[in-house]
């Protein structure tokens, strides 16, 4: 199968592209960026004018809430709702039920996954059985069936021995350990930020020290260990100008955030908006504007959706009631974009926060357009506004706190593997 | 922040949420239609006001004293009464909230007087409901009490005139308090030009200075020349543990004793949304000494129930 994108902008950052083209795919591969190879026949044709072609996105966290919780999610949903929103690969994070802690469990999610024939999937596996933060587990076997890393999802190890232990074992091969910063007891019971909004409103709150803390634990046992981590969902400033301070110093770490934390403050809970019920909790205009600054920086190295949908019902009780959680697979490249362009950032430096970035961090090939790669690709139109409204998304999780928001920057053809998985 | 959801288009009263946000203006009008059946003698008989409407009393949490006012202010108003302790019945049988609410309605519920232990449950059901009914919040969580601070109020201004001389401290756990936030909220927008809030460290939620707090860890210090105070619970369930050590030192630090009020000014009234711990915040002879005003506090307490309640009724 041939297909031909023309007359598109190509965009991609680790080969400082950004002009007008036309890109040859052939046996699933880009094959040129320039002129048709010789004997190109297209079989397929995408007229990719005013539009922007670029490596497919990465996202480093969706959950696809299977198995265990089919009644909120299913992998032909949001798989679905990956290739629409142009994501290509994903990592999905191990809290299932059962949790990600078994070889044969990330087989099978490897092989339905794979038997769907749309994005790729990197589950990343439990660090510890059952994320009770007490057992290893097999961790060696669980690369071998699959896994690009090893978390404890939002689950904090509160006996920090464990955590010691789990550093050191998976430096031992390598492995990367993917933590969410959040200290096991001084959040305990807390639903949101620990600040103006939570003392208004009444809601019982999560310290910034809850992640402060945590991390300069990590980042002590990463010295001890010489274990290679990626934080994940750093939330507050205070937490990246420790992360800032430890890359200075040369600790092999890195960090992301989600699209929520990039646009959100705590103000956006306004009256109880259990859409804004989400781990770490939204915290204060400081804190993210720090976060946004990051982004541009460098100092966060990737932006991924935290897509956890959830069921309608549960979002409709008292806020501290509601599940935690928004769909995001969708919304991760129009956010993407929107911060972008609110930072004054070309669109090649943005895009590689969602694209090269976080597949540098799983360990994998992709997120460019590099001539031989394997064809994972996006091309959407950066103008075209859409509003998000629940009818809009395809996810079965249609709960977001940018719901109403318009939003530039949609979809209209993803390809992964050469093969086109959707158009619009 | 979203627009205020107590209000409709016209600015009138459709819900009683929270004090956060309600203008000046309205909390008055609450006030002098109170003063009115207080003057009028309306605890002797029945106004026709809400005749016809049906009042449901959503408890879903146990009260008595605050449902049992708002049952006598709403029978003053000739309305029906159904009181309904929900955590008894159809939420533990997995029924959800707007479920509850639903069905409820459906037998044509003019009014919801709503106590839920999570903060933001009557705003949640206050989207929720059809137009033209009513939502009073009788307590969500940690978030507010509109009605208990509405009536402090009441009392405030009927023992002191006014609003805009007077020095305020508030007592005890802030951070647990539901009444302590709308009182807050109250004061700053009747103009009280200083509002303290005393107790340790563990009871005063972060930022509260945001709300227009000055805040005082010493009894000494934050009651010197105030002309109002106000005692909060102290719930059983935080007395021994991470944030008090024991009710013994509590009491000796923050309880409201004879010595400790000497401080303040000597016509200084004292108050206590109630249930009281004696001997746990307060000292039997202040609570029922001269300066105590706390029984006041719950007579008056039906005629500002009856106003708000009156009012959300005229504004169908």
């Amino acid at each position: 199968m041939n297909i031909l994108i023309h007359d598109g902008r190509l965009v991609d950052a680790t080969q400082a592209l950004d002009r007008i083209g036309d890109l040859y795919v052939a046996d699933g591969r880009i094959v040129s960026l320039d002129l048709a190879p010789a004997g190109f026949v297209a079989d397929q044709r995408i007229d990719a004018s005013g539009c922007v072609v670029a490596p497919g996105l990465v996202d480093l966290s969706a959950r696809l809430r299977e198995p265990g919780f089919e009644y909120l999610a299913t992998l032909e949903s949001e798989m679905q709702a990956a290739v629409v929103g142009g994501v290509t690969s994903l990592a999905c994070p191990p809290d299932t039920d059962p949790t990600l802690d078994e070889p044969g469990l990330v087989e099978m999610l490897k092989y339905r996954a794979q038997s769907l024939n749309q994005c790729r999937v990197y589950p990343v596996g439990a660090l510890t059985v059952g994320l009770k933060g007490e057992r290893l587990t097999e961790m060696a076997e669980l690369r071998d069936a699959g896994c690009v890393g090893f978390s404890q999802a939002t689950v904090p190890i509160a006996d920090t021995q464990v955590l010691a232990r789990a550093l050191a074992y998976a430096a031992t091969f390598g492995f990367c350990v993917w933590l969410q910063p959040q200290d096991a007891y001084l959040g305990r019971g807390g639903f949101a930020h620990d600040g103006e909004v939570a003392t208004r409103l009444g809601l019982a709150a999560v310290p910034v020290t809850a992640e402060t803390i945590a991390i300069a634990t990590i980042l002590l046992l990463m010295r001890d260990t010489g274990a290679r981590v990626h934080l994940c969902r750093i939330s507050s400033a205070a937490g990246l100008e420790m992360v800032r301070a430890a890359r200075v110093e040369g600790l092999p770490v890195t960090c992301d955030v989600d699209i929520h934390h990039l646009h959100l403050s705590e103000m956006d809970i306004g009256w109880f908006d259990s859409n804004c019920h989400l781990n770490p909790p939204l915290r204060s205009l400081r804190d993210r504007d720090a976060l946004r600054r990051g982004a541009v920086t460098g100092l966060v190295d990737a932006i991924c959706s935290d897509h956890s949908p959830v069921d309608e019902d549960t979002k409709q009780v008292p806020f501290a009631e509601s599940e935690v959680g928004a769909t995001g697979l969708e919304l991760l490249l129009p956010l993407t974009l929107k911060w972008g362009r609110e930072a004054g950032l070309g669109l090649g430096d943005t895009l590689a926060r969602v694209t090269c970035h976080p597949a540098r961090i799983l360990g994998i090939g992709g997120g460019t357009l590099n001539i031989g790669v394997p064809a994972d690709i996006c091309v959407f139109d950066p103008a075209l506004e859409w509003p998000v409204q629940p009818a809009s998304l395809v996810s079965q999780g249609k709960n977001t706190p940018f719901v109403g928001y318009t939003l530039q920057g949609r979809v209209l053809h993803t390809l992964v593997d050469g093969k086109v998985v959707f158009q619009r | 922040m979203s627009p205020n959801p107590q209000l409709d288009r016209q600015g009138r009263l459709q819900h009683l949420l929270t004090i956060d946000g309600l203008p000046a203006r309205i909390i008055t009008q609450i006030l002098d239609r109170a003063q009115a059946f207080h003057e009028s003698g309306a605890d002797a008989r029945k106004l026709p006001i809400m005749a016809g409407k049906s009042v449901f009393n959503l408890f879903f949490e146990p009260s008595t004293r605050t449902r049992t006012t708002f049952e006598i202010a709403a029978k003053r108003l000739s309305a029906d009464v159904i009181n309904l302790n929900v955590a008894s019945s159809s939420q533990s049988k997995g029924e959800t909230l707007l479920d509850t609410v639903d069905n409820l309605s459906a037998m044509h519920a003019d009014m919801f007087v709503v106590r839920h232990a999570e903060s933001g449950a009557a705003h949640m059901i206050a989207r929720h409901v059809a137009p033209g009914v009513h939502v009073v919040n009788a307590g969500d969580g940690r978030h507010a009490h509109p009605t208990q601070a509405l009536l402090d109020m009441y009392t405030i201004r009927h023992f002191k005139g006014a609003f805009e001389n007077l020095r305020v401290a508030i007592i005890g756990d802030v951070m647990h308090s539901r009444v302590a936030r709308s009182q807050i909220h109250a004061l700053t927008t009747l103009k009280v030009p200083e509002v303290r809030i005393i107790g340790p460290k563990t009871l005063i939620p972060r930022d509260v200075e945001s709300l227009g707090v000055h805040v005082h860890h010493d009894m000494n210090e934050g009651l010197r020349d105030v002309d109002v105070v106000i005692m909060l619970r102290l719930q059983n369930e935080r007395m021994n543990g991470a944030l008090l050590p024991s009710r013994e030192e509590y009491f000796k630090y923050y309880g409201l004793t004879p010595d400790k009020l000497a401080v303040a000014r000597p016509d200084a009234i004292v108050m206590h949304p109630g249930p009281m711990n004696r001997g746990v915040e307060i000292d039997s002879a202040v609570a029922d000494g001269p300066q105590s005003v706390i029984l006041s506090q719950v007579t008056f307490g039906i005629f500002v129930r009856m106003a708000a309640m009156a009012i959300l009724a005229e504004n169908t």
